[in-house]
């Protein structure tokens, strides 16, 4: 068994409303310096030997992600 | 970042021969020359941009203006019209000071591509026109149209257009009072999404889209310009970019709902202060279409400085940033002296607000980059002279194979087990089956003035919490109907629109239309579309309820195949006093229910045809307008005067299925009688127009049957409702229990999504 992390965020394109949220709330907290927030998904996920680089991929590009306003990356 | 060589207009002046990818941003070549006549040279790349488009078909109407014109020439003369077509939306006058405006859209190809941010954005865009009116939203509705039931794409498309309309809407606080749900084949590769709003001002308080008085100030407020939906613009940047540039354009518009609420309470509270003399929202075509728009209305001429437009993402060219469909903007005209207390509103309300340009009367849109000229056109060619087309119309040969099969062979089931069965089978299909799974997730009282909701006939809302003044409002549609006939397919959308809003106790005043059909350069589809408007057009005279705007959505079609021609028409009623609407549930023990209209033998297009043999052929539903006034008249009497305390009008299922509901909707039992020597299955099933069924207290009986006998409105007395008895009898030949009737309606959507 293996750990498998896949990271799932918004196009750099696509407007983050919740990133944007953050953001304003890091100034009202009186923090500075941060100049942009971006958020996503985090999934972990547990597979034994048998699922390759390309069923990931797979798993990533039709369930975990909507790849027409997300990017996925996977980490083993 | 790498500096850009820009294109300017003296650039374009000295180099005539450039070529320049008009096609690819869908000009044709001879408006393509047609611009560089306007000019007097080659447009630069920026102008080309707005000229692409404000001159496509979804900005200029250039195929269908011919055609919409009728709505103006054959409207009827009315005293309740504040605004006609040709602003935002149109504005009605609904008493007392009140007025409402209401327009519906189509938002069909984003929702395919991505259904939820697709719909999310068409209720926001459809919310931001009716707020530039000068109105408070309060209101949404929808009408969607899927592929069938069933079906993995349909499975896609389904919940996420769903999920958007209801979540844009839900975060905003405005209830979503009704709509309608179908489903057809010709919809799988291209759903449709209409969505309507609704909103209520003082009849003083009406804004307009105009930049007048030179001098005065434009300013750009709401969100920052990003790279939404600007594929196209693309083409325009390929002959500068590398490939990772592009890559990072989405044609996706991304909404935000918390966004355009900020904007919604910032722009009522500039308005309440008369901050603006002209305000536009931004939608399609972005800040090409407000720049051109605002300018061609008012004095005429506009400068800008395109540099300081607020950018999410600042490697936005030019080009990028005159199509941008980046959502929650809107563009307002201010004169000098108000414009401090402008910017302090949005301040107050933490909205973005930037000074881009100056008004001015040159006649000229002018706009710079980093000081460089880069835009100098007169508006008026952009926005309101663009390309005019008399497509080829042509009627295709199918029609007349609709006619002659007829479906006049089909078996029709005779014995009251097959009625019984062939009802539960038209009540649990998807086009008739209970629409709770969708409508559950809006909300549909949030602000506490929704008087009526889905699923009743009508949703209605009570203008504000001071008065008992109301608003009643219908979204309807026919693929089939229209498919048959498209000129009688159009009326009978019409038709049913303005029947329930008067079983629900108002009076039809105004509509409102989203044209849904395929590509206007097929023969075949465009005289389905003229069809269709010259239908509307006089269907409105007759009803005297004029077009007071809308939209028409072209190019929905899988390949060469186009959806079913689907008009989707809004009626807008006012009723003065809300608590005397009527619902549709049947409520009072021993009430006489009645059917109002007489009934032919009518299946053409019908939901038995297509849900039992999967037929679509014949004459749809013969229309009579002059009959609907009637029942109207008769319906909103009736309502008024408390002589009935439940209506539901007649359409698809007939008889039968609106029987279904007024027991469902009431959670109360009915024994029905058909009329003696009626065929039973025309009297439960035929879709006859100009029908509806209500019933009356025992004690209003002969006042009821004076009235309709006096007025010459056919009746029949048909049955009697009994709230302890859980069944639907038909004396004679079936009873089904109610339950088993809820499990057949309710069933049948959330069986496949949960």
């Amino acid at each position: 068994m293996a750990r498998v992390a896949v990271d799932v965020v918004l196009k750099a394109e696509i407007l983050d409303p919740q990133g944007q949220a953050i953001l304003g709330a890091l100034a009202r907290l009186g923090i500075s310096g941060v100049s942009d927030v971006r958020q996503g998904k985090h999934f972990q996920l547990e597979v034994d030997g048998s699922v390759d680089d390309e069923q990931l991929a797979k798993i990533a590009d039709t369930l975990l992600a909507n790849p027409v306003i997300e990017d996925f990356t996977i980490r083993r | 970042m790498t500096a850009v060589a820009v294109d300017t207009v003296a650039r374009a002046a000295a180099t005539p021969e450039q070529p320049q990818p008009y096609a690819e941003l869908g000009l044709a070549e001879i408006e393509y020359r047609r611009i560089a006549e306007i000019l007097g040279r080659r447009p630069t790349s920026a102008e080309l941009a707005i000229y692409s488009v404000m001159w496509s078909e979804h900005c200029s109407y250039k195929s269908s203006k011919i055609h919409l014109r009728q709505f103006g020439e054959k409207a009827p003369q009315t005293d309740t019209l504040l605004v006609g077509m040709g602003e935002n939306a149109g504005v009605v006058d609904a008493g007392d000071g009140w007025a409402v405006t209401f327009k519906i859209e189509s938002h069909n190809h984003p929702s395919y591509v991505e259904p939820y941010q697709g719909a999310a954005t068409g209720v926001g865009g459809i919310v931001r026109d009716i707020l530039t009116m000068g109105a408070r939203p309060v209101a949404v509705m929808d009408s969607l149209r899927f592929g069938p039931l069933g079906l993995p794409d349909t499975d896609r498309v389904l919940p996420g257009v769903v999920a958007g309309v209801g979540g844009y809407g839900n975060c905003l606080g405005l209830p979503n009072i009704g709509g309608e749900t179908a489903f057809h084949e010709s919809y799988l590769g291209n759903p449709l999404v209409n969505a309507l709003c609704v909103g209520v001002m003082r009849t003083d308080g009406i804004k307009l889209a105009r930049a007048d008085g030179p001098g005065n100030k434009v300013v750009l407020f709401g969100a920052r310009t990003g790279g939404d939906g600007i594929g196209g613009a693309s083409v325009l940047a390929s002959a500068s970019f590398d490939q990772e540039h592009q890559k990072k354009r989405p044609s996706v518009q991304v909404g935000d709902p918390f966004a355009e609420k900020v904007l919604i309470e910032c722009c009522l509270e500039i308005f309440a202060a008369d901050l603006v003399v002209g305000i536009q929202d931004l939608g399609a075509a972005g800040i090409s279409c407000a720049t051109t728009e605002l300018a061609a209305a008012g004095t005429g001429g506009m400068d800008v400085e395109l540099d300081l437009v607020p950018l999410r993402d600042p490697t936005l060219v030019p080009e990028e940033i005159l199509m941008s469909e980046s959502q929650e903007r809107m563009m307002a005209v201010v004169a000098p002296d108000r414009l401090d207390d402008f910017l302090n509103v949005c301040a107050k309300w933490d909205v973005l607000a930037t000074v881009i340009g100056t008004v001015t009367d040159s006649g000229r849109l002018r706009m710079t980059w980093h000081g460089e000229q880069i835009v100098d056109l007169p508006p008026r060619t952009a926005a309101h002279e663009g390309p005019v087309y008399d497509r080829p119309i042509e009627r295709p040969y199918d029609q007349d194979v609709f006619v002659e099969h007829d479906g006049r062979t089909l078996p029709r089931p005779r014995t009251g087990d097959e009625l019984r069965a062939t009802l539960l089978r038209l009540t649990s299909s998807p086009n008739l089956a209970s629409k709770s799974w969708v409508t559950d997730q809006y909300d549909r009282y949030v602000q506490g003035n929704t008087v009526l909701a889905a699923p009743e006939d009508a949703g209605m809302i009570r203008l504000d919490e001071s008065t008992v003044r109301g608003v009643a409002l219908s979204v309807d549609g026919n693929g089939r109907y229209t498919n048959l006939d498209p000129y009688v397919g159009a009326q009978l959308a019409l038709a049913e629109a303005y029947r329930n809003v008067a079983a629900a106790g108002a009076r039809p005043v105004a509509v409102t239309n989203c044209l849904n059909f395929g590509s206007p350069e097929d023969p075949g589809v465009m005289w389905q579309f003229a069809e269709a408007v010259r239908g509307l057009a006089d269907g409105c005279q007759i009803l005297r309820t004029p077009v007071t705007g809308g939209n028409v959505s072209f190019y929905n079609q899988t390949g060469n195949l186009p959806i079913l021609p689907t008009p989707v028409v809004g009626v807008l009623g006012v009723i003065d006093d809300v608590t005397r609407r009527t619902a549709q549930g049947f409520r009072t023990d021993g009430a006489l229910v009645y059917l109002l209209g007489e009934t032919e033998d009518e299946f053409g297009g019908s939901e038995w045809a297509y849900t039992v043999h999967g037929f679509i052929g014949g004459r749809p539903p013969t229309v009579d307008l002059a009959r609907e006034r009637l029942l109207a008249d008769v319906l909103i009497n009736c309502s008024r005067d408390g002589l009935v305390d439940s209506a539901h009008d007649l359409s698809e299922g007939g008889l039968a299925q609106a029987l279904v509901e007024c027991c469902l909707r009431g959670d109360a039992g009915a024994r029905i009688v058909l009329p003696e020597g009626a065929d039973p299955f025309v009297a439960l099933f035929s879709e006859s127009t100009a029908r509806a069924v209500v019933t009356v207290p025992r004690t209003e009986e002969v006042r009821f049957t004076d009235m309709c006998t006096a007025r010459r409105m056919p009746f029949a007395r048909i049955g009697v409702v009994d709230l302890l008895d859980g069944r639907l009898e038909v004396q004679g030949l079936f009873s089904i229990s109610l339950r088993e009737l809820r499990r057949a309606s309710a069933s049948t959507l959330p069986r496949r999504f949960g």
